[in-house]
Formats: structure tokens, sequence, C-alpha cells
């Protein structure tokens, strides 16, 4: 199965997406930015992860700002003093005072141990609550059932699988806005790593096991998810989107997968197995109830790599596009 | 450096743990010793430098299986379907591997001794009893594997037997290399008597092939003794 | 006969790479023709070939890390063109090709660029500054570098004769197992860093000896100079953290050659085990680079501030203390692989503590300029850049190891822009540095000043314009070794960062003509005294370049700076002191075993990566035949006679003399 072979996906243009999307609620963390750089605020506004467009992604970005807010507070005065000190005592101003006894102070040992020191500490508290928080294994908490969605990682496509609606997809990821996601994730075949930057954390998909990925999006929207782990020559074409749409709308975008598309079981699982990139999204009428355990307790065998004929290929093993 | 530099002397070593000062005068007139009020006398005797330098790459071949023994704490149970090594390990082997290990090692020191005594017989004797006894070693360990594969246990079949086969031939690898040394070494102690530098190097054999024994004492900890439990 | 080597080995139908490695072949070619020709070839046997001098060794090493820097840099001008041009489009470099150049440019810049300059510098420094004749193994030292080369060569032998790894710098299995990754590009990488590694482990051997066992009389450890100390840690991690390098490739290696199963995903396996290993290797190796370019900036910012370095004490305990904690951090390189929140924690707080150590250092460095009196030369520049850069650097690095952060960029252009932060401004800045200071101590003329000075201010703007827009990307969700991208909001960043990348090229090109014009002048350059810095270290004390046993006789050290203080006796007294009782000089026999052995090493690894199984058996068997050859020799050093040290000696307290007098009256 060679899907879309030669074919360009559309992909929607984000800076468009931003332009639909109402701005408002995120006003904290970009006004948070441009207070703290410009180069944050830049990004803040268009569709990368400080554009958080869900609960997890915000938490993250928080204490990503707040982060770079504790350092700057001992990082620009540091770096002032390196450029003052420097051009003070220039050789050639006559006005400083050259010391060169000047080696050592115990109070100025004291300050330059207990200031980073103090800073980390205050740090590490951050980093031991945000550690716990923002676990992507632990759920959100909600008064909704999660959607359930099974996610395989193959040679260069996502599969999608939901298990409750009995359906799947490739390469597009249609969640309801609102209700938390719950994802267990594996790989078919290397390392992959889930992400969708406006939703926040990212998380590996490994063969032979599973991980877990609770995320949330706020309002229906597109949202462009990757791979963020380098996995072969395909790599650069294994993105999705991830659409966020109302309830009434995914239980249609349910209703229409059900009615299209052919049926995902063992032997199509194994053509779609096969290395190809570029996958113009589809969806599967049915799934193999049991096809995502199966893959992860290797009842499947690992999908296999290039293909190798004759001694050239051995060398060099062109990819198909 | 110098020919009559032969022996140990604690006193030549200026940076050992916890010297005093003591030695400064004793060891006044010896290699680039002056006396400088701290403690410190310059460069080290050169059967120091030698010595010193070869505990360190022990240490460090020591970290190298340090990480294979990782491995195999990792992988003792992923054995994939297949043996485990309570159903592979032969007992008698394994005592019998180890036995030869530990009084080649015993032989080894006994060189060690006729070393200082510069007695050729003996050291050439003391080496090639130790030398048999890798080579019996290495057999027995040889004859295990071959066995293990013969059934269909060989390091293809599974996590587990991969990073025995890896550990094991790993310090079997080692045996290999040293007794290529010892041989080296008794054609040198032969031709060239008992050299300053002939002398430093069989301080460092004698180190090698001790560490091979610690090691063994772990991997049959560790590969053995626990595989049973698993 | 040849195993999978055929005639298809070589990419015919690939322009890029067979244009490039026939024009490499042909410029090699060129030189090797031009040394014959001139009948060079018996003096570079001679003198640098088989040389066992350390300093002769640390300028081999450094000039091979400076042409591997080029090589490179030239991979990540195609990496930073391809991005610029391939959005929603192909570029010009296909996928298979793209992937061997992201990975040949990491491991080209982290093995055989940042290592061989910075093991150069410390081979060329540390026994200099220690007082002492030579390292402790001079004949390993030399085959140490031979084995380096021998990876380079590897390294550089993938872009004609098959292909590279296309799994990025640290293969990670299963796609760099045999299953994904088919062909030989793996295969090269795992045995050039294998035998470029054993090489690695013996410097650090040796250098660990040399440190702690070889010091000029009176050198107590609190006397050395800071960049001793931060050699001494960044050898122990060596000798610590290269045996775990070794074995996991040697791993990797047995599930590719003989079908194990450490990292496979079938029969058991276990990828998690490969990167865990991997990075308890890989992290060290960070403080393996930057620790000694932290040394050489302590030497550069005291000698120019024209003070001690403040607080001497507190930077050793602060280079000891990330010497140890460096071990306890591996996990943060993949805290999305789902380790959980205790661990993830853990492993934050222990990368951040290293921050305390680093953040000592930064103020050491600020107060040792505070009261000083700063000459900006060229070596000056390059440390007041790496100060400033390494602060944001420093900053960005912290913020990555808040797991929580990391989870939105880990592999993003952000973790890129940050690690090439510190690389760039740390390592590179540093060797940079160390390259100009101790130029004129190598060579005995300064390198000229001017053109040094414009490729600083063109590598700080143009390090800045490349990266500072790649954190943006970062952050917009750009991720890292994308071939092509769609993305609208990404281009600007990444064509900006591609203006960049010209702005570096006209750096690396000053660098270039710096040396060139540098060679031309060099008898305005040239420095009498040996000690053109004004230096505060023995190395200063000695001629320049130093004569082969470095010092004539041993000096006597009775301070931290030992020869701040013989110089401030001798303006004091307005004399030299005494000539001392010249004796003769043992020094090792030069030994062409560590060239052998690499010969023999590139042979056996060639023949690896290429199945030629006989080929394998007798490079083993001849590096034995060259190990007993080695053992074998009964003569292992010469003497040189009292009076050439006498003679030699006395020229070099002639121009002292000279200078004594030129400095006359002036305060010490």
């Amino acid at each position: 199965m060679r899907g879309g072979v030669g074919t360009v996906k559309q992909l929607p243009d984000s800076r468009s997406a931003v332009v639909t999307r109402p701005l408002q609620r995120h006003a904290v963390p970009c006004r948070m930015s441009a207070a703290l750089i410009a180069l944050l605020s830049v990004s803040g506004c268009s569709g990368g992860v400080l554009d958080a467009q869900g609960p997890i992604g915000a938490a993250d970005a928080k204490i990503l700002l707040n982060a770079v807010g504790i350092m700057l507070v001992i990082v620009v005065p540091t770096i002032i003093a390196i450029l003052a000190f420097g051009w003070w005592f220039r050789a050639s101003n006559t006005r400083a005072r050259y010391r060169p006894e000047f080696v050592y102070s115990g109070g100025i040992e004291v300050v330059v141990w207990g200031i980073p020191t103090l800073v980390i500490m205050f740090l590490g508290g951050v980093i031991w609550i945000g550690s716990h928080d923002l676990d992507p294994f632990k759920p959100i908490s909600s008064p909704d059932k999660p959607t359930e969605v099974q996610v395989v990682s193959l040679d260069w496509k996502w599969l999608f699988i939901y298990p409750d609606q009995g359906v799947a997809s490739v390469n597009e990821l249609a969640v309801p806005a609102g209700i938390p996601v719950h994802f267990s994730l594996t790989s078919a075949s290397v390392m992959n790593m889930f992400f969708v930057p406006q939703l926040g954390s990212m998380i590996a998909t490994m063969n032979g096991m599973v991980t877990q990925l609770h995320l949330a999006a706020d309002k229906p929207g597109e949202f462009y998810g990757q791979s963020a782990q380098f996995s072969g020559d395909g790599f650069s074409d294994m993105n999705f989107i991830l659409r966020a749409v109302p309830q009434d709308g995914f239980a249609q975008w349910i209703a229409t997968a059900r009615q299209s598309g052919s049926a995902l079981d063992r032997t199509s699982y194994l053509a779609l197995c096969q290395q190809s990139s570029n996958v113009r999204p589809f969806t599967y009428r049915t799934v193999d109830a049991s096809l995502f355990n199966a893959v992860v307790n290797q009842q499947l065998p690992p999908c296999p790599g290039p293909n190798i004929e004759g001694p050239g290929a051995t060398v060099r093993p062109r990819l198909e596009r | 450096m110098s020919a009559t530099d032969t022996s140990f002397d604690r006193a030549t070593d200026p940076y050992r743990v916890g010297h005093g000062r003591e030695w400064l005068s004793a060891g006044a007139g010896r290699g680039y010793v002056h006396a400088t009020g701290h403690g410190e006398g310059g460069p080290a005797s050169k059967r120091v430098i030698v010595g010193y330098g070869f505990w360190i790459f022990l240490l460090s071949d020591i970290v190298m299986f340090s990480a294979f023994f990782a491995a195999h704490a990792v992988l003792q149970t992923a054995t994939a379907g297949g043996p485990s090594g309570r159903e592979l390990f032969n007992w008698w082997s394994i005592v019998l591997q180890t036995f030869l290990l530990l009084v080649s090692s015993f032989t080894c020191g006994l060189s060690a001794v006729a070393t200082e005594a510069r007695s050729q017989l003996w050291t050439q004797l003391a080496l090639l009893v130790t030398g048999l006894l890798g080579v019996g070693f290495l057999a027995l360990e040889g004859r295990d594997f071959a066995g293990m594969v013969l059934q269909g246990a060989g390091p293809d079949r599974s996590a587990f037997l991969s990073s025995l086969f890896a550990v094991v031939g790993l310090h079997g690898l080692h045996v290999s290399a040293g007794l290529l040394w010892l041989g080296t070494m008794m054609a040198q102690i032969f031709v060239k008597g008992f050299r300053a530098d002939i002398l430093r190097r069989m301080v460092c054999f004698n180190l090698f092939w001790h560490a091979l024994d610690i090691i063994w004492v772990a991997l049959f900890t560790i590969v053995y003794l626990i595989g049973l439990g698993r | 006969m040849f195993g999978k080597l055929t005639w298809q080995a070589i990419p015919w139908d690939q322009p890029i790479p067979l244009v490039a490695g026939s024009v490499v072949v042909l410029i090699v070619l060129a030189v090797l023709a031009w040394v014959v020709i001139k009948g060079y070839l018996p003096y570079l046997w001679r003198e640098w070939i088989t040389s066992v001098d350390h300093k002769r060794i640390g300028v081999m090493y450094t000039l091979l890390g400076a042409v591997m820097l080029l090589r490179g840099f030239i991979d990540a001008i195609m990496m930073r063109s391809q991005q610029a041009a391939a959005f929603r489009a192909a570029g010009y470099l296909p996928p298979e090709h793209y992937d061997q150049i992201f990975s040949a440019h990491g491991t080209i810049m982290i093995f055989f660029a940042a290592m061989p300059i910075v093991i150069g510098l410390m081979n060329f420094a540390v026994p200099l500054q220690l007082g002492v004749r030579d390292v402790a193994f001079p004949t390993l030292n030399s085959t140490s570098f031979w084995l380096t080369a021998t990876g380079a060569l590897l390294v550089n032998i993938s872009l004609v004769i098959g292909e590279f790894a296309r799994t990025g710098w640290l293969v990670y299995p299963p796609l760099s197992g045999l299953p994904y990754s088919p062909g030989v590009g793996v295969d090269y990488y795992l045995w050039a860093l294998l035998i470029s590694g054993v090489g690695t482990l013996m410097t650090g051997i040796n250098f660990v000896t040399t440190i702690l066992k070889i010091r000029a009389p009176g050198m107590s450890y609190l006397r050395m100079t800071i960049f001793c100390w931060t050699a001494l840690a960044a050898n122990l991690l060596i000798v610590a953290a290269f045996p775990i390098l070794t074995a996991t490739l040697a791993m990797l290696a047995l599930d590719r050659y003989l079908d194990f199963h450490f990292f496979t995903n079938e029969a058991g396996g276990n990828m998690m085990m490969f990167i865990n290993l991997i990075w308890a290797w890989g992290h060290p190796e960070v403080y393996i680079l930057v620790l000694p370019a932290f040394g050489i900036f302590s030497e550069v910012i005291s000698t120019f501030s024209g003070k001690p370095l403040f607080n001497y004490r507190s930077m050793v305990a602060a280079t000891m203390f990330i010497c140890l904690v460096s071990y306890m951090v591996w996990l943060h390189h993949f805290f999305t692989m789902g380790a959980g929140g205790n661990v993830n924690a853990f492993f934050g707080i222990s990368t951040s503590i290293i921050a305390v150590g680093t953040g000592v250092k930064i103020y050491n460095w600020l107060f040792t300029m505070y009261g000083g009196r700063i000459r900006f030369a060229t070596p000056m520049l390059w440390s007041m850049g790496f100060l400033v850069t390494f602060v944001i650097g420093g900053m960005t690095g912290v913020l990555l190891a808040v797991p929580p952060a990391d989870f939105l960029l880990h592999n993003s252009l952000f973790l890129v822009a940050h690690f090439h932060n510190v690389i760039i401004g740390g390592v590179l800045f540093a060797a940079f540095a160390g390259i100009t200071y101790w130029f004129p101590k190598a060579f005995g003329f300064k390198l000229d000043e001017g053109w040094g000075k414009i490729a600083f201010w063109l590598s700080l703007i143009g390090f800045y314009v490349v990266f500072m827009p790649l954190y943006v990307a970062g952050l917009l969700g750009m991720t890292r070794r994308l071939q092509h991208y769609d993305v609208a909001a990404w281009r600007p960043w990444v064509l900006v960062a591609g203006i960049g990348i010209i702005i570096m090229i006209c750096a690396a090109a000053c660098q270039v003509v710096q040396f060139v014009v540098s060679i031309r002048r060099r008898d305005e350059l040239r420095d009498e005294t040996g000690d053109p810095w004004d230096g505060r270290s023995l190395e200063w004390a000695t001629a320049s370049p130093p004569p082969p046993f470095n010092f004539a006789v041993l000096p006597d050290v009775r301070g931290e700076e030992p020869y701040w203080e013989i110089k401030r006796r001798a303006i004091e007294t307005q004399q030299l002191s005494a000539e001392p009782k010249y004796e003769p000089i043992e020094m090792p026999r030069n030994s062409p075993t560590g060239f052998i052995t690499a010969f023999f090493c590139t042979m056996t690894g060639f023949a690896l990566i290429w199945h030629i199984w006989w080929m394998v058996g007798l490079g083993i068997v001849a590096a034995y035949a060259v190990f007993v050859w080695f053992a074998w020799r009964d003569v292992t050093e010469y003497s040189i006679p009292a009076e050439e040290v006498a003679r030699f000696d006395r020229a070099r307290r002639q121009a002292r003399e000279q200078w004594l007098a030129q400095h006359a009256g002036q305060p010490a």
C-alpha cells in the first residue's frame, strides 16, 4: 500500500489559521512574552508552542515563560555587568583603578555560590511541581469521559485508531473540542514522537511499548501535528492535521468515516505497514479491535524496512516517492 | 628510564596518598627530587607512572564491562520464549572454569614472586602454568558456547542470550588477549632478561590477569548466580 | 573477494557527492605530489608523522580538527541552504542525501573537529604549564592521534565509497539496526567511532597519569593552572565515559553483524537501553569539550586582564563539581520517553544544579576583569564573546532542563539553537581563543591581529543571525532534521538563518586569510622573548617555539603563578636568576608505531565495513605484529648533551636580558 504516491498533501497555512481563531484567550501568555523578549512575543502569537490552544499546552507554556522570567532576573544583570566591566576596565581607560591584588573576596564567593544556588532551588521547585502536574501519563481532570485514541507510528505516516467508535484514520486526527483526549501510543517500526505543538506535550512512540498522553483542545480548530523524532528518509512528510471539531461535528465525522473507506484488519495493516511517505489522509470504515494490542505485543511483526533488491540497493536503497 | 630503577620504592612517588615529608631526605638525589617545602618533588619514577597509567586503563576497562553488565541486567529476563539461564547453564563447567581462573591468578602471583627473585626458570614455569590454565578455561568456555549454539540457544535466539554471549565472550576475549600477551612476555623475559622495562611490563601483566579474575567474580555473581534465580 | 564492495558503491549517479569527493581526492593528491616533489616527505616523516613530541602531536591534532571543522561547516552550509530552499519544494538535496549530511555534520563536528582541537590544545599546553618535558606515554600519545585520524579518514571515505549513516549523529536504534538501515552508512559510523574512541580513551589515560604523576618540582595541586585542572577533569570524564561509548557501539555492531538482539524490535531487544547508554557517555562528553574550553578562557581572561584568576580555589571546586554532577543528568536528553514525574523531576533538578557551577565560573571571570587592565587582543575578544553568548546558551539549557518546557521544545530547532549556542559560543570560541593565544608559543610568531578581529566580529554576528532565528523557529514548533516543510510561519526565520550562514562563510574565509597573511608576514610578527602576551604560567617561561625538551632545567615552582613571579623578581632585581647547572636530558625517541597501527586499523575498519573478511584477519595479525615489534625495541630514548641544552638556554636568556633592559624601571 503506497497511498498517495506522487501527490502533495494539502496543508493549512498556519498563519491563516490564526486569523480565523479567537486570540483573546491567549492574551496573557502573549503579553508576558512581549514583556520578556520581543522574539518570544513574535513567536507567541503565530501558531507555535506559545500560542497554546489547550490546557496542557497552556500550562507547559506558562512554566516555560516563568522559567525564562526567573532566569532573566539573573541573566540580564550578568550580561550588563560583563559588558560594563569589560568596557570600564579597558587598558586605555586611565580613570579605572588597576587592582591586581584583588584576587579573593569571601563575600563575593558567598554571593556567587549563593545566588545561583537560590535561583536553582526556586527553579527546582518549579521543576518538581511541573514534572508531576504535567506528566504526560496523568489524566486531565474533567467531568467528560475522555475520547480514546490509539496511535501507531508507521514508516512514514500516522495511524489513529478510535477503539470506542471502531474506525481508524491515517494522517488525520479528528477529536471533539473541549473534551480531553487520551492517547495510547506505540510504534510499528522505529521510534517517533507524537507532537501537536499548539496542544502541548509530546511523547515518544516505541515498538513493543505503550506510552500515554492526555491532551485537550479548548476550541474547534485545525492544528498542525508532526513527528518530533527523526525516523528515516520519509520523516519530513510525517505530519498530520489534528482537527478539533464541535461535539456534533465529531459524531458526524465518525459517521462519515464509517460509511467510506476499507476495513482495517491484519491483512490491510500489513499492507499499510510497508514504507511510504507523503500519504494523503484517508479513513478506515471498520477496525480490528485487537489490532493495537497485537502491534504492542508483537503478535504482528514489526514493520519491514526498505526493500533490498540487487547489490546496488544494499548500498543505498532508494526512497520510493 | 634508568636501569637501576627496578624496585618499587614508595619514596619515589611524591603524590602517593597520605604522604609525609620524610621521604624528601630519604629520596634525595633520586631522579628529579628537589625539596621545595611543599611536598612535591617533580615527576614520579617511571615504574610508578607505568603502573599508575595501567591502573587507570584497568578502571576504564571495568567501566566498559559495567556497561555490558548493565545491559545484561536489563535483558536477563528477555528470553523471548527461548531458554533461560537455569535451563542452559552447565554448572560443573562453570565451577571448573572458576577454579581454573582462580588458580591461574595464584600462579600468576607466583610468577611475580619469581621475578622479584630474578629466577628465569621459576618465572617461565609459573607463567607457563598460568597460560595453560588460561587455555583450559577458554577451552571449557568455548565448549559451553558451542553446545548452546548447537542447541539452538545462540546469541540470535533472544536478547537474554545476546547479552550473555556478549558479556561472557568479552571476558573470554580479554583472556585470549592476555594469553597472547603472556606468550610475548615469556619470550621477552627469555631473550632480554629482567630489564627495567620488561619488569614494568610484568607488573602490568600481573595487574591485568588479576583484574580478569575480579571481573570473573562479578560475572559469576551477576550472570550465573543471579541468572539461576531468574 | 571484496565482500559487499562493488563499483556501484561509488555514487556515479549523484553529482554532489561525486564532484565533492573528486575535488577532495584531487586536492589530497595534489598536496601529496607537492610534498613528494619538493622533497618534504623525509622531513615530514622524521619530524612530524613519527614524532612523539607532545607539542608536535598537539599541532597535528589541532590541524586535523581545523580541517574537519571546515568539512563539517560545508555540511552546515548545505543544510541551511537546503532548508532555505525547501519550503513547499524539494530543495536540491534528496532526503537520502540530506540525512547523511546532518548525520555527518554532527559526527564530524563533535568527534573530529571539536575533540581533536580540544585534545590538541591540551596536548600542546598541559605539559608546558606543568613545567615538564612530555606526557606520561609519548608513543601512546602519537598512537592516539593517528587512531583519531583513522576515524576521520573513514568518515570521509564514506563520501566517495558507499554512504554515511542516515540516522542522525547518535544512530538511535531501531532505525540504525539492520532492517531499517541495511546500507553501510551506520557501519562507517560504528567503526570510525570505535577506532577513534580507543584513541581518545588512551589520551584520557595518558593525561590523567601525566597531570597526577608528572609535574615540576613544587607544582602542588593548588598551584596548577585552571587549564590543567579542567584538562584533568575532562580526561577523568574521558576515562569514565568513553568505555561506555565503546561498549554501546560494540553492542550495536553485534546487532548488525552477528544478529544479536540488544536493541532490535524482535526477540526482546530494548532500544531504550541504547538511548540510556549512549547518553551516559553523551552528557559527560559535553563537559569533556566544554571544561577545557573554560580552562582556556580562564587563562586568557586572567592574562589579558593583567590579574591572577579571581577566586582560584572556588574555580577549581566548580570544575570538579561540574565533573561529578555531569554523570547524573543524562536522562534530560529524553524526558519525552515517558519516564514519569519523579524520574524527570530528579534529572531536571540535577541538570539545573550544574548551572550553579557554571554560574560561579562566570562570576569569577567577571571579577577577574574587575580591577583589571584589559587588553582587547583577539583571544580576549573571543572570551568576551563567549561570556555573553554562553550566558544566553546556559539559560536556554536550563530552560530545556525543565521537563514541561522540554515537552514543547524537545528535538525542535530551539534545541538545535541551544546546543550550537553553547558549543559554538563555548567550545569553538575557546578553540579560536586558544589557537590565537598559543600560536606564537608553537611557531614563534603571532597571528595577524587585524584579520583575527575581523574574523571574530563576523563569527559573532554570524552566530547570532543564524541561531537566534532558529530559537524562534523552534518556539513555532519546527522540529529538527526536516528535509522540507510546508508551514509558512517557519519560513522567514529559516531564511534569516540562511543569510546568517553567509556571514559565517565570510568569517571562515577571514580565518583562513588570517593564517595565510600571518605566515607571509611571519618576520614582522616574530616574537623573540617567548612571552608575547605578558603571560603568567610556565609555558611562557621557555622559548618560542620550545625545544624538544621544553625546559633546560625543570622550573622550581614556588607559587600559584610561577612564571609571573619569576618575571617580577627579574624586574625588581634587574637580573635573571643565576645560570643553572646544565645536565644532559634523556628524551623518548620518535616512533612510527602510531602511524603503522593506524594504517592497519584503517585497513581493518574498511574491511569490516565492507565485509572483506580476509582483510580483517590480515589487519588483526598485522596489528599484533606491530605490537610485538614495538615491544621488542632495545633503545627507547636518546640523550641531548649538556652543551646543547646550555647553548639553547643561553640564547633564550640573552633574549630575556634584552627584554629586561627594555622594561627597566617599570613597575612589576
